[in-house]
């Protein structure tokens, strides 16, 4: 039952939640602390911050973490599978629905249709990125400079991203506290 | 070999993208794209599309399906492994000590410093697929399906799914 109870939970926040995992957190909140009460709204905070601290999709740390808490390792599997299972599913049956006709000139037609829209989606991500970063205690100025410094080690020097984001990690977790830090003034 | 390959290709997406799964996104393109050519630029923007007409966690539905398309049911499973197990583990592992550090200023300034890292990686796709958009089907529909979409989506508040559904459609019926 508690298992069954978990799937539904996970299974409804994950194919209710459009625009990836940190958009369907809201609907896990509703499951967990209204629907079941697995724990209350401080805790929840308390694990949602938790998974912010680190790297990696948001929904699947979520779910396979309140899945262990609930219902120990099999609710962690029964809780991912939930999540991730039904879309994935649909993902690959509709691409490959589409890659067996892609000779057909009416599907490449609307493959081609809906790239300029995913470049607007792109687009905006990219800007929700922007504007959170120069909002934030970075500030609009270093912002500025991090993309501009990011842009020509990837462009010109041809800097694999991951060691850029290795070195700035680094760089976060080493840099000492400044008092600043406090009154939220510094990067 | 494949099996290595498809892991490392979602691993270090994961383990690196702070911010959830659209972060990743252009960490996954990097790999899959650039590095290992599994996919082109326009095969990638069909699964970003797809991807973003279902519901549910983005990571895992490129992760998914990519593993699928490279290695079948076994391929799909590696891939979705490395992209959810490291940092589960290391959150269900850590947790004492991700409690006492989670207010941390060093452990919030690692997400801010990774944001706008993320925003160029975005940006510089926005512009791949805009390209590769324009050499397919040229300027004119490219800036007017783009203005279309971004005025129903942003505008208009139309649900992402419904307008990717109309792009296929007009793609099927006016680009074929």
């Amino acid at each position: 039952m508690k298992h069954l109870n978990i799937f539904i939970a996970f299974f409804r926040s994950g194919i209710l939640g459009y625009g990836g995992g940190p958009s369907s957190i809201p609907l896990v909140h509703k499951e967990v602390v209204e629907t079941f009460k697995w724990m209350d709204s401080d805790e929840f905070a308390d694990v949602l911050a938790l998974g912010n601290a680190l790297p990696g999709p948001i929904a699947t740390k979520m779910a396979g973490y309140i899945g262990y808490r609930v219902g120990g390792l099999s609710g962690m599997v029964v809780a991912l599978t939930a999540s991730v299972l039904p879309t994935v599913i649909l993902m690959i049956i509709l691409l490959t629905a589409l890659n067996t006709f892609k000779d057909k000139p009416w599907v490449s037609g609307m493959s081609s249709a809906v790239i300029p829209v995913v470049a607007v989606m792109l687009g905006k991500l990219t800007w929700d990125f922007f504007s959170k970063s120069g909002k934030s205690k970075l500030g609009w100025m270093w912002s500025l400079l991090f993309v501009a410094g990011s842009l020509l080690l990837l462009e010109v020097v041809n800097v694999h991203p991951a060691m850029i984001i290795f070195a700035l990690l680094l760089g976060a977790l080493l840099k000492k506290n400044s008092p600043a830090e406090q009154e939220g003034s510094s990067s | 070999m494949i099996y290595i390959h498809l892991f490392l290709a979602f691993f270090i997406p994961g383990i690196l993208g702070y911010g959830g799964g659209p972060s990743s996104i252009p960490l996954v393109e990097n790999e899959v794209v650039d590095r290992y050519e599994w996919l082109s630029v326009k095969e990638f923007s069909e699964v970003l599309a797809m991807g973003n007409a279902l519901p549910g966690p983005i990571a895992t539905k490129m992760a998914g399906y990519i593993g699928y398309d490279q290695a079948g049911i076994t391929g799909a499973v590696v891939a979705i492994f490395a992209t959810v197990a490291p940092s589960l583990i290391l959150m269900i592992s850590l947790l004492s000590l991700l409690m006492k550090y989670k207010e941390s200023p060093r452990v919030k300034r690692m997400t801010i410093v990774v944001r706008p890292i993320i925003a160029v990686l975005l940006g510089i796709m926005t512009y791949d697929f805009f390209f590769t958009s324009y050499e397919s089907v040229g300027m004119l529909q490219t800036v007017f399906i783009g203005g279309a979409s971004y005025i129903l989506m942003e505008k208009l508040k139309v649900h992402p799914a419904y307008v990717i559904a109309g792009a296929l459609l007009y793609g099927g019926i006016f680009l074929g």
